[in-house]
């Protein structure tokens, strides 16, 4: 149990829930049909209903109903087939209605549940409570003037899903393998592009700590959490201070914490906490949302396959480790370029390039793999290289080095500096006779036992070729000469 | 069912209206007895009936993913006692 705290009282247990505000893809808003684009000027997409302007309606997109059942599907969530939009009524200045149209009651989705890879090479089931879908509210912007804060309503209505899940999760990185799951999850789907910088995913963190075997302890909320390291930052500061505050005799209270990414710290909202009296109702506006079991089975016949399918999938079929295939199939690009890759060609060599060779030399150039340097057709180009003994494998790193930095093919650079591997065997005799007539003192020493300077005179050779030499012929050459 | 002063003010305040304390005895008596009309309600017995979610039979309207609205910045901000750059521009709230 190495996820417990030692305190000064003895040992604590962390419990973590984490509520998951997922942006639905979608062209239009939940409710209205103005635009969704990230990042345009303020207000530009904002209709009479998004503003709350008297005697508008709202209308449902129907294409994020078919997104929220999908995210359900792939949580592997029940579905409702009735559920009812209520009104979460609350006052703040980006949110013009007063209320926020939301699910309480009967949410869309239901329970679920996914698995969670941990860096001990572990993993865990974590329960899902539901999803239900909502408006955003707009965006408040606090440093455009001393004195005033400046709205912008562009988002207010955009489709959101709030994915709660259980309190099943006990440490830091616990949390921090949900949130990389779920994202994984829904960029799979293509229901929400998990673009946490953007804030199309947003964490709110719930976390208590207890002695084992207590009841749970009380919880404080952590809001404003927008990355996946800041989660596990938030986890461990609030395990501390309460662990901290409960030995000291004090008492935790539930409240709603703001989460300090320059500090890592958290601190309590200031609003009072009857703003949380939020007196939900049923909109009158909107009917019951009913859907058909023949409408939820047709959504889910057309599912992708998920990031766990594709995970086991690629430890089968490629022979890859829990590890490496956990983490290129948790990426829909790195899958993508990865089976691009692999795709006709030696499952060993491809699953080594993309996650050695290239993986590593993206995370020095700190690039994602949409932006690789080289392209997964240029990668599996020379790989066929290597396949078709063209080049070593020793060569081909020098090649890849080159291509990362000139972005030119394979082929040409082996064509350019003549990096053709040297399979003529009878130059390479000439070399390895040439070597043995060298280091006579080498090979008496090789022949009366030390088997290991046997790779000296591949070395050798391999210098006298510049690395060109093909080892599988220098080796056999070598066997038949000095034994 | 009779609503005291507290629970009046609260209200009050969570619907953002300015009740003063001398008014409050006098809306916590009008609030109860709308209460108690509203209570008759309960003399019907609904064992076993299905609720009522809307009197036309009909199913909740849908549309296309269709982006058909927005462009109307001026619009939208027109009625604004304040905005600059297109934004509405508010008292700083504070958190």
């Amino acid at each position: 149990m190495s996820n417990l705290i030692q305190g000064k009282t003895g040992e604590w247990e962390i419990v973590i829930g984490l509520e998951v505000h997922a942006q639905v893809i979608a062209k239009s808003k939940l409710f209205s049909g103005s635009a969704t684009t990230f990042g345009s000027d303020a207000n530009t997409q904002v209709s009479l209903v998004d503003a709350a302007m008297p005697g508008m309606l709202p209308v449902i997109n129907e294409y994020c109903i078919e997104q929220a059942v999908r995210t359900g599907l792939g949580l592997g969530a029940k579905i409702n087939l009735t559920s009812v939009f209520e009104r979460k009524n609350y006052f703040y200045a980006d949110l013009p209605q007063g209320y926020q149209i939301s699910q309480q009651e009967i949410p869309i989705v239901g329970e679920g549940e996914i698995e969670i890879e941990l860096p001990d090479g572990t993993s865990r089931n974590i329960g899902i409570e539901r999803l239900h879908m909502e408006q955003d509210a707009g965006k408040s912007i606090h440093d455009k003037h001393p004195t005033r804060s400046y709205i912008d309503l562009n988002r207010s209505g955009n489709c959101l899903m709030e994915i709660v899940s259980k309190p099943d999760m006990r440490s830091a990185d616990e949390a921090m393998a949900y949130v990389a799951k779920l994202r994984a999850i829904v960029r799979a789907l293509e229901t929400c592009d998990g673009n946490m910088d953007e804030g199309s995913m947003r964490c709110d963190v719930n976390v208590s700590v207890r002695k084992i075997g207590d009841e749970l302890g009380t919880r404080r909320e952590v809001k404003n959490v927008n990355s996946i390291r800041s989660v596990g930052q938030a986890v461990d500061y609030e395990a501390r201070d309460q662990i901290r505050m409960i030995e000291a005799g004090e008492k935790v209270t539930q409240q709603t914490m703001l989460f300090n990414a320059d500090d890592s710290t958290t601190r309590p909202m200031r609003s009072k906490e009857d703003a949380h009296d939020y007196r939900y109702f049923p909109d009158p506006d909107l009917l019951p949302l009913v859907i058909s079991q023949q409408y939820v089975d047709a959504i889910n016949e057309n599912l992708p396959e998920l990031p766990d399918a594709k995970k086991h999938r690629f430890m089968q079929e490629y022979g890859m480790k829990l590890y490496d295939a956990s983490i290129i199939a948790g990426d829909k690009p790195r899958a993508e370029y990865f089976e691009r890759v692999a795709k006709g060609r030696d499952p060993k060599l491809s699953v080594t390039w993309v996650t050695t060779e290239l993986m590593g030399a993206l995370n020095k150039l700190a690039l994602s793999i949409d932006k690789s340097p080289v392209s997964s057709e240029q990668l599996g180009e020379l790989i066929d290289l290597i396949s078709d003994n063209t080049i070593s494998g020793r060569i081909a790193k020098d090649v890849f080095a080159e291509m990362l930095d000139t972005g030119k093919s394979a082929s040409n650079i082996v064509e350019e500096k003549g990096l053709k591997q040297v399979t003529d065997t009878g130059a390479l005799e000439t070399l390895v006779d040439e070597v043995i007539a060298e280091n006579p003192d080498v090979v008496a020493n090789y022949q009366s036992g030390k088997d290991k300077l046997f790779g000296f005179f591949v070395g050798q050779v391999m210098k006298k070729t510049q690395g060109k030499a093909n080892p599988a012929i220098v080796n056999e050459l070598l066997k038949k000469k000095i034994g | 069912m009779s609503i005291d002063k507290e629970t009046v003010a609260k209200i009050a305040k969570l619907a953002r209206i300015k009740v003063e304390d001398n008014e409050l005895e006098k809306l916590s008596v009008e609030l109860s007895e709308t209460m108690s009309w509203i209570e008759q309600l309960s003399e019907v017995d609904t064992d076993g009936v299905e609720p009522l979610t809307s009197v036309v039979d009909m199913d909740l309207y849908k549309r296309a993913d269709e982006v058909t609205d927005g462009g109307i910045r001026d619009k939208i901000v027109a009625n604004s006692p304040e905005s600059a750059e297109g934004f509405f521009v508010v008292n700083k709230i504070v958190e």
